[in-house]
């Protein structure tokens, strides 16, 4: 049997609901554990001091913030070019959730800028990328929300999504053209590189472990509000199929 | 030249199939009359067959490239003048000329009129007489004849013989009898039956 | 498509909405900063390129909309998708048509609004280059808004929600042109991603709305 059979919306959904139990408890879990564990069971930076835990927040946020946007992506090719319904109703789902995601990192991260820089605002390239990101997902969600027809919508919203995609990477090049900043670089994954150096630009191992835990709980929770949300928009456009269908038939 | 010819055509509006199972042919100088009550899908035929909106099943062929479609709208623009509106519909079709189309609508008193200053039936007369100079062979009317007084649907009527008689083809969704002589197709019994739901199938229909 | 051009162009200049419209709001735009901001004038020869960029920006924003909806509601739209030009060309057309009508006239007005925002000499050359490589993208990016809005009866708004992040990049590059350009220093950089962004814009962006045109026309 092939990927494509969880295409099909009943598939979809007995299958997903299957799945969906042990995903809230294992993401959820694997949330308090990995929160609980960063806050209370880290010793403070020597430098940052207790503020650098925000990080257990702000990285998995601003990690599921893009890799919601590359799955709207994802979905959105694969709506047009094999027509697959849940496709498109998966990319819709997940746009809210990324767009929170977003919001999240971002306000993480002026909490966390207000210490650190002295100013809650700084116009970042990074800062500035995910604004940015975040005016994207609003435009993205608002064109779903404005078009009656779903088939017009989801192909509309999958267009939009292509070339939001190209413009968002031209954006982060421009931005980073505009102004270079403030932010650290990506320190986490160098940090899993180069482990057990605790020097200041990275994120050692006693800090990474606690943060690896959060950033698999965050994807995997995230992955469960889009089966979840899916699963409504499934029902929600079944409905639809049907009253469309009594009208017709009336 | 080649007819139009449909088979087994299955249309969808709003996501939901209205009519099904519709096959016919257009031969040159042929023309076809679309019966059926309102909301049966008389327009949403049509437009399918214009290309404007992709069939559910079946096929269209014969119409690439050779359709001229007359909608509700009339596409006018009611700045330009009546010889504007004419010369630019003419000219994005391949530059025909458009003296015959203002003859065969007696619009030559109102050529230099801008088309916002013309009454419903003059706008309608205005919207037929594009058709004139697409130089397009097959037309495709939606309810051609509504605002036009009993002479006009006279000269229209003319004017689609014309054609006729010079190998084109013409699909009409009408209620009135022009008085051409072509068959008339019922949409009544191609209603889109749909079949009970009971699996969760991938369209949704 | 020649044809199509002259008959938008003529349908701007006779509906006196084209011209005068996008000319009369960059105007108002950059007589309203002074007020905000100041008129001290070092201080305004500092945001000038900024400003004229943002208020061009801003102008050509104001007339998408009617670029594509005037010829949905009388149904020109159906008409011109059956007629043997490409829906891509269409596009392509309205697009220039727009630039034409509305970013031409705002190029060669920003230099009078320069004086007025006290841009320093070396700007000029460089502000009207840059908004003469950039406006033509921010009409075929704002083509695209309108493709995708075309069917919706209040587009207006949503419209300019899709179509300002699209600006971003073009925005970026096309007002450090003209700010490094007004402080004299090296151009080459935004000056190629500018023209970049619009050759690329026009490349391949018709192919995006005229898909979107499709899907809304069935």
């Amino acid at each position: 049997m092939s990927l494509w059979d969880y295409a099909n919306p009943k598939k979809f959904l007995t299958t997903s609901e299957k799945v969906m139990p042990a995903l809230w408890v294992v993401s959820i879990a694997g949330m308090v554990i990995g929160l609980v564990w960063g806050f209370f069971f880290t010793p403070d930076d020597f430098r940052q001091g207790s503020t650098v835990k925000i990080i257990y927040l702000h990285v998995p946020s601003a990690l599921m913030a893009i890799n919601a946007w590359l799955m709207m992506l994802v979905a959105s090719l694969i709506w047009i070019v094999r027509r697959h319904h849940v496709s498109a109703l998966a990319a819709r789902a997940a746009a809210p959730v990324g767009v929170t995601m977003t919001l999240i990192a971002l306000v993480t991260g002026a909490i966390w800028g207000q210490p650190m820089w002295g100013t809650w605002w700084a116009w970042d390239p990074r800062l500035t990328s995910f604004l940015i990101l975040f005016l994207f997902y609003l435009g993205y969600i608002a064109l779903w929300e404005a078009i009656e027809d779903p088939d017009t919508a989801a192909d509309l919203t999958s267009v939009l999504c292509l070339v939001g995609s190209v413009f968002a990477i031209l954006s982060r090049y421009a931005v980073n053209f505009w102004n270079q900043g403030l932010h650290q670089g990506s320190s986490v994954f160098r940090a899993a590189a180069v482990a057990g150096t605790d020097t200041e630009e990275k994120v050692s191992n006693i800090f990474f472990a606690p943060l690896l835990v959060c950033m698999i709980s965050f994807a995997l929770f995230f992955i469960v509000l889009v089966l979840y949300r899916t699963g409504t928009e499934i029902r929600a456009r079944r409905a639809r199929a049907l009253m469309a269908r009594e009208r017709a038939q009336a | 030249m080649t007819g139009l010819s449909i088979s087994d055509l299955a249309v969808l509006r709003g996501g939901v199939p209205v009519l099904e199972g519709i096959s016919f042919t257009l031969e040159p100088g042929q023309a076809v009359i679309l019966r059926g009550p309102n909301g049966i899908g008389k327009t949403t035929l049509l437009r399918t067959i214009a290309g404007l909106q992709p069939p559910l099943a079946g096929t269209v062929s014969g119409a690439e490239d050779r359709i001229a479609y007359a909608a509700h709208a009339d596409g006018i623009k009611p700045t330009l003048s009546v010889t504007e509106n004419l010369t630019f519909w003419a000219s994005v079709f391949g530059g025909q000329d458009i003296a015959p189309a203002i003859a065969a609508f007696r619009l030559e008193a109102l050529a230099q009129r801008p088309a916002g200053a013309l009454s419903a039936g003059q706008k309608r007369r205005l919207g037929l007489a594009r058709m004139l100079v697409t130089g397009r062979p097959i037309w495709l009317f939606d309810e051609p004849t509504v605002s036009l007084d009993r002479e006009a649907v006279g000269w229209f009527a003319d004017a689609v013989r014309t054609h006729l008689a010079g190998g084109g083809m013409a699909l009409l969704a009408t209620h009135i009898d022009l008085g051409l002589d072509g068959q008339v197709l019922d949409l009544a019994p191609f209603k889109a039956v749909l079949d009970h739901l009971d699996d969760f199938d991938e369209a949704f229909l | 498509m020649i044809a199509l051009l002259l008959r938008d162009i003529r349908l701007a200049m006779r509906a006196g909405g084209g011209f005068g419209l996008g000319l009369a709001f960059f105007l108002i735009v950059c007589t309203l900063v002074p007020f905000a901001i100041g008129p001290q004038p070092d201080l305004l020869a500092r945001v000038a390129p900024g400003v004229l960029w943002l208020g061009a920006l801003l102008a050509c924003l104001l007339s998408l909309d009617r670029m594509l909806a005037l010829d949905w509601e009388d149904g020109s739209l159906d008409l011109l998708a059956t007629a043997p030009l490409p829906l891509e060309a269409v596009v392509l057309i309205k697009a220039l048509a727009h630039w034409l009508t509305t970013g031409l006239p705002l190029v060669l007005a920003a230099p009078v609004l320069g004086v007025l925002l006290n841009l320093p000499v070396e700007g000029y050359g460089w502000l009207v280059l840059s908004l003469a490589v950039g406006t033509p993208a921010l009409s075929i990016i704002g083509g695209f808004g309108a493709a995708l809005t075309v069917g919706l009866k209040r587009g207006g708004l949503l419209l300019s929600l899709l179509v300002l992040p699209l600006y971003v990049p073009t925005l970026i590059f096309g007002a450090e042109l003209a700010r490094r350009g007004a402080e004299a220093q090296p151009t080459t950089t935004p000056l190629l991603m500018l023209a970049g962004i619009t050759a690329g814009c026009l490349a391949l962006l018709p192919l995006a709305s005229a898909a979107a045109l499709r899907v809304n026309l069935r």
